[in-house]
């Protein structure tokens, strides 16, 4: 037998003899709070006099679950062909969208920052954006650079379109490369604005700049039928899950932005800064779709209103379709939209994803549950706990508005199981903290950034939504769709299952679930 | 070949040609091949802490970055509030992996993010007042934090706040330290100039500030250190077992106290050079604290640095150091010989911080491994002066490059190891070629001391030699274009 060489890492390193003795060492220097102070402050921050200080806060904000509108505009940008996202402001702002959005797909987030510095804050950045124009489209080489703006840009008030223009006439971008822009102030909105903006300005500059006139149904080929907007959206596999089921209608559609290609590339041996996106042909044709479905509401509000208002055709938005009644609601659209029957196929699909929530069912029964999220995410993610037996309590949005509110107050009504929730709007997690503990849950639904709360209140937390950072893979999978019910539903009772088993005792740690 | 000095140079020529004239001749000031010249005299002929040319996707972050990312995030009994529009705290929150001792939330707040989160009307009429409300309500729901730090981002000092009177009324009425903190992310050309402005602030409101009960005569100071996976404890045990004591670690799992008292050490041992050398000249002007640079990268380095860092101690160390090394000694040479023979020649490429593209040589020197490329996004003059005589000859050295060219130079140089940030990982993982994250350690480490070379050596032979690599093949589309290309 070969000698075994001992390598312990962060995981076991630290829980040996010599470290705890360093930890306790160490304390010598660290003028720590004694135990017993902090095993105060630990049950003071668990009693309802501290949930009472905390709801109370006025300008505090501790663990929002938000991030800044240009992190969207470059999501947006990177969901059409050959795209370059570039940022206007100061470069750190840039390494963190990007480091961000790694973390969550593990995939490259290609962006280009102006780099803006001191001399910027007094002159402005219109030398930068010009040189940096022209460096983007040397290096990296697009068809479009999309545009959008850090807090220093907009607290200086860069005019983004002059700068453009005389980026034109100086020739350091041609006539013919679209440049859309979008004022993305990380001070107003979050990330859902930032996408909004930036994919209304990149279809509009499109459109423009096409000279086509929309008339609606028009479009000669089946390929301008109907158009597909997914919003922010953090699941590459929902994008898959919509194709399939669009290919199930044998329709031909158009896609409004699909980063699905960037952020899922194959590994092959060669680096593409460009992966899949919208054809930036397909846009001005899109104009003479019949019309357009979108599967978020929130995150596109503006643009789906310049569709509605510009292209003239009939618009559709619904909130991520998670569950049976919101994808039944998702199939139904395209039918309507489309003229299109059902096909049997969707309809085979409904039947197994209902019998396994049939099979699920007990374990589901009643669990109470906590919800954080994007506003359009909550919308499906309630819908999916009420029709099966879930009960949403807490449910904790920190970019949801009063409409969102509305209506999300509106559909728990509707239900026996959503009588115990209560909607918080511009909240955060360490008011879900408190939540979570004065009134404890089974099962916390959320992003990564909701571990920390989950563990202190010592509920399992099922990662769905964005960004997921500490597990693998999920993104890859749809939650929308009956095939992401059948995923959700997967992981949700299986986690119930695996909580079973660790809490049995000896007698009940049955074979049979 | 990855040392060959006319190749290399040609291989940079080309590269370049594919900017701009402007950004060609700024690009070409940020290289430089190792030659003897060079090794002997450490001459800087290369151009650093300049601007990076916009529109280039340089890796470079920002001052708030250096400042609240790095220097005052992992200070662990404050609650440092990202002052400003909710972003910037929401990106740097958790992902640095500073690990510290404590109870998240009640007396260790550095996996939080605490913002003001600017709303327009904050912009407009400023977010003074909003400010002062926020630090009582800091003092109210953590009623354990022993003082408040305030990094302002980009707006607070474009619209002119006074984070300063705020900090100072504050401090008055809740009898905390309450230190603004000035990182304003346009600040500077890095995140370097943050790691400055975040030592001003330590120096102008903790430093010396308060006493050690007891001094001894082998006190000393961890600066330098942001112990990402662990790496100041696998560092500080080794320290302790040979008699020091350490009164103070910075940052990384550290405390005010430990900020306030580090002026009474014997001696300074600074790690990450580039973001602290501030304070160790500072310490060393002030109080006269003598100060060594150590490198704890690998046995042969750590032994080196543990030996003169007992140099400057009594014989009573210097047999207690002999002693560590002989202990470890052992261990390593077992680790060496399980991954030497695996890693041998491998080509390896760097691009990390100020300071680790140089300071991590040693350890992949000990596994036999050559680095053929390396350099910094925000290191100055001196840290490159004492790279080139750590290299071969031929070597490739860079300054802020930007993803183009480190994307070009991996395939030309054919390497068998890119180490570098997240940014980068995946897209060398598309090229099939291996990748560590060599900010965070990739969610593995401690990397630092002995402890921290075992899981070095296994992450690094787990990383190069994973099947997984041989799976790579190019896709049909990518067949057919190199056909079409007649490739």
């Amino acid at each position: 037998m070969k000698d075994k060489i001992e390598i312990s890492d962060h995981n076991s390193l630290f829980k040996s003899e010599p470290y705890i003795k360093q930890r306790e060492g160490k304390k010598a220097f660290e003028a720590p709070c004694s135990e017993q102070e902090t095993m105060e402050a630990l049950a003071y921050s668990k009693s309802s006099e501290y949930k009472d200080k905390n709801f109370a806060r006025q300008s505090l904000v501790v663990n929002p679950h938000k991030a800044c509108q240009p992190l969207g505009a470059l999501m947006a940008a990177l969901g059409f062909e050959k795209t370059l996202p570039f940022i206007h402001g100061s470069q750190g702002c840039t390494a963190y969208f990007r480091s961000h959005l790694s973390r969550h797909f593990k995939e490259p987030a290609p962006a280009v920052s102006s780099s803006m510095t001191e001399d910027g804050a007094v002159f402005g950045g219109m030398s930068n954006l010009i040189d940096g124009l022209e460096n983007s489209v040397a290096l990296y080489k697009p068809e479009m650079v999309a545009v959008s703006t850090t807090c220093m840009a907009e607290v200086i008030g860069d005019d983004l379109q002059a700068f453009i223009s005389n980026a034109r006439q100086k020739g350091a971008i041609s006539e013919d490369l679209p440049v859309p822009y979008a004022n993305t102030p990380s001070f107003s909105g979050s990330h859902i604005t930032g996408y909004d903006s930036m994919l209304k300005s990149i279809i509009s500059t499109l459109y423009n700049r096409s000279g086509i006139q929309a008339v609606p149904g028009s479009g000669e080929t089946t390929g301008e039928k109907l158009n597909l907007i997914l919003g922010f959206e953090p699941y590459t596999g929902n994008f898959a899950e919509v194709r399939k089921i669009l290919a199930a209608f044998d329709t031909k559609y158009t896609f409004l932005g699909d980063h699905s290609g960037n952020f899922d590339s194959p590994a092959t041996g060669e680096y593409s800064y460009y992966y899949g996106g919208t054809k930036l042909t397909d846009v001005p044709k899109a104009a003479n779709a019949l019309g357009t479905l979108s599967l978020q509401k929130y995150s596109v509000k503006k643009t789906m209103d310049y569709i509605k208002g510009t292209w003239k055709q009939q618009t559709l938005s619904m909130s991520t379709p998670i569950g049976i009644t919101a994808t039944d609601r998702l199939i139904e659209a395209i039918s309507e939209l489309t003229g299109l029957p059902i096909p049997d196929e969707l309809v085979d699909e409904r039947g197994r994803v209902v019998d396994a929530l049939t099979d699920s069912h007990p374990y589901l029964h009643g669990k109470r549950v906590a919800l954080v999220g994007d506003p359009d995410l909550l919308i499906g993610l309630i819908q999916f706990c009420l029709e099966t037996g879930m009960e949403p309590v807490h449910i904790v949005c920190s970019n949801g508005d009063n409409g969102f509110k509305e209506e999300a107050e509106a559909l728990l009504a509707a239900s026996p199981y959503g009588a115990e929730a209560t909607v918080y709007i511009g909240n955060d997690l360490w008011h879900m903290r408190s939540l979570l503990i004065d009134n404890p849950v089974d099962l916390a639904v959320g992003s990564s950034h909701l571990k920390y709360a989950a563990k202190d209140a010592g509920v399992p937390l099922i990662r769905v939504g964005f960004p997921v950072f500490d597990r693998h893979h999920l993104h890859r999978y749809p939650i929308i769709g009956y095939q992401g019910a059948l995923n959700l539903l997967t992981t949700i009772v299986n986690t119930i299952l695996q909580n079973l088993d660790e809490d049995s005792s000896g007698f009940n740690h049955d074979l049979v679930r | 070949m990855g040392l060959d000095i006319e190749a290399n140079k040609k291989i940079i020529e080309e590269m370049l040609e594919a900017y701009p004239d402007k950004a060609r001749k700024d690009r070409e000031k940020h290289f430089e091949i190792n030659n003897e010249e060079l090794i002997n005299c450490g001459k800087c002929s290369i151009k650093s802490n300049m601007k990076s040319r916009p529109g280039v996707m340089t890796q470079r972050g920002c001052a708030y970055a250096g400042s609240k990312g790095v220097v005052w995030g992992p200070i662990k009994d404050m609650v440092h509030i990202s002052h400003g529009p909710v972003g910037c705290g929401q990106y740097s929150w958790g992902t640095r992996r500073n690990y510290a001792n404590g109870t998240l939330g009640i007396d260790n707040f550095t996996a939080m993010q605490v913002t003001s989160d600017f709303q327009e009307t904050d912009i407009v009429f400023g977010g003074d007042k909003k400010l002062e409300v926020i630090c009582r309500e800091i003092k109210e729901m953590f009623p354990l934090a022993k003082g408040i730090s305030i990094q302002s981002e980009c707006p607070v000092g474009l619209i002119g706040d006074d984070i300063e009177a705020v900090s100072k009324k504050m401090s008055a009425e809740l009898g905390i330290p309450i230190i603004p903190v000035r990182c304003e992310g346009f600040r500077g050309v890095s995140q370097s100039l943050g790691h400055h402005i975040a030592n001003d602030a330590i120096r102008d409101f903790l430093m010396g500030k308060r006493e050690l009960a007891e001094c001894g005569p082998y006190d000393i100071n961890i600066i330098g250190d942001y112990n990402i996976g662990g790496d100041a404890w696998a560092s500080r045990i080794l320290l302790e077992e040979m008699g020091l004591r350490v009164i103070a670690q910075w940052s990384g799992d550290g405390t005010i106290n430990e900020l306030a008292i580090a002026h009474k050490a014997k001696l300074n041992l600074i790690h990450c050079h580039r973001s602290m050398n501030y304070m160790v000249t500072t310490m060393e002007r002030e109080y006269g604290i003598p100060w060594m640079e150590y490198n704890f990268f690998g046995p042969t380095k750590t032994a080196e640095s543990l030996r003169a860092i007992a140099a400057l101690f009594d014989e009573h160390i210097q047999e207690n150091c002999e002693n560590v090394i002989a202990k470890y000694t052992p261990q390593m040479d077992a680790i060496i010989s399980k991954f030497k023979p695996r890693l041998e020649g491998k080509k390896v490429m760097l691009l990390v911080g100020g300071l680790r593209a140089r300071h991590t040589l040693g350890a992949y020197e000990d596994l036999g491994m050559e680095v053929v490329a390396t350099g910094y996004e925000f290191a100055h003059k001196d840290d490159y002066e004492k790279t080139f005589p750590e290299l071969p000859e031929g070597t490739i050295i860079y300054d802020d490059p930007t993803a183009y060219e480190l994307e070009e130079l991996a395939q030309k140089l054919d390497i068998d190891l890119m180490g570098s940030g997240v940014k980068e990982k995946y897209v060398y993982h598309k090229m099939g070629i291996p990748f560590r994250q060599m900010h965070s350690w990739d969610y593995s480490g401690p990397y630092h001391g002995y402890d921290g070379f075992k899981i070095f050596a296994k992450d690094m032979d787990m990383t190069i030699n994973s099947p997984v690599w041989n799976l790579i093949k190019p896709s049909k589309t990518e067949l057919l274009h190199k056909e079409e290309a007649g490739v």
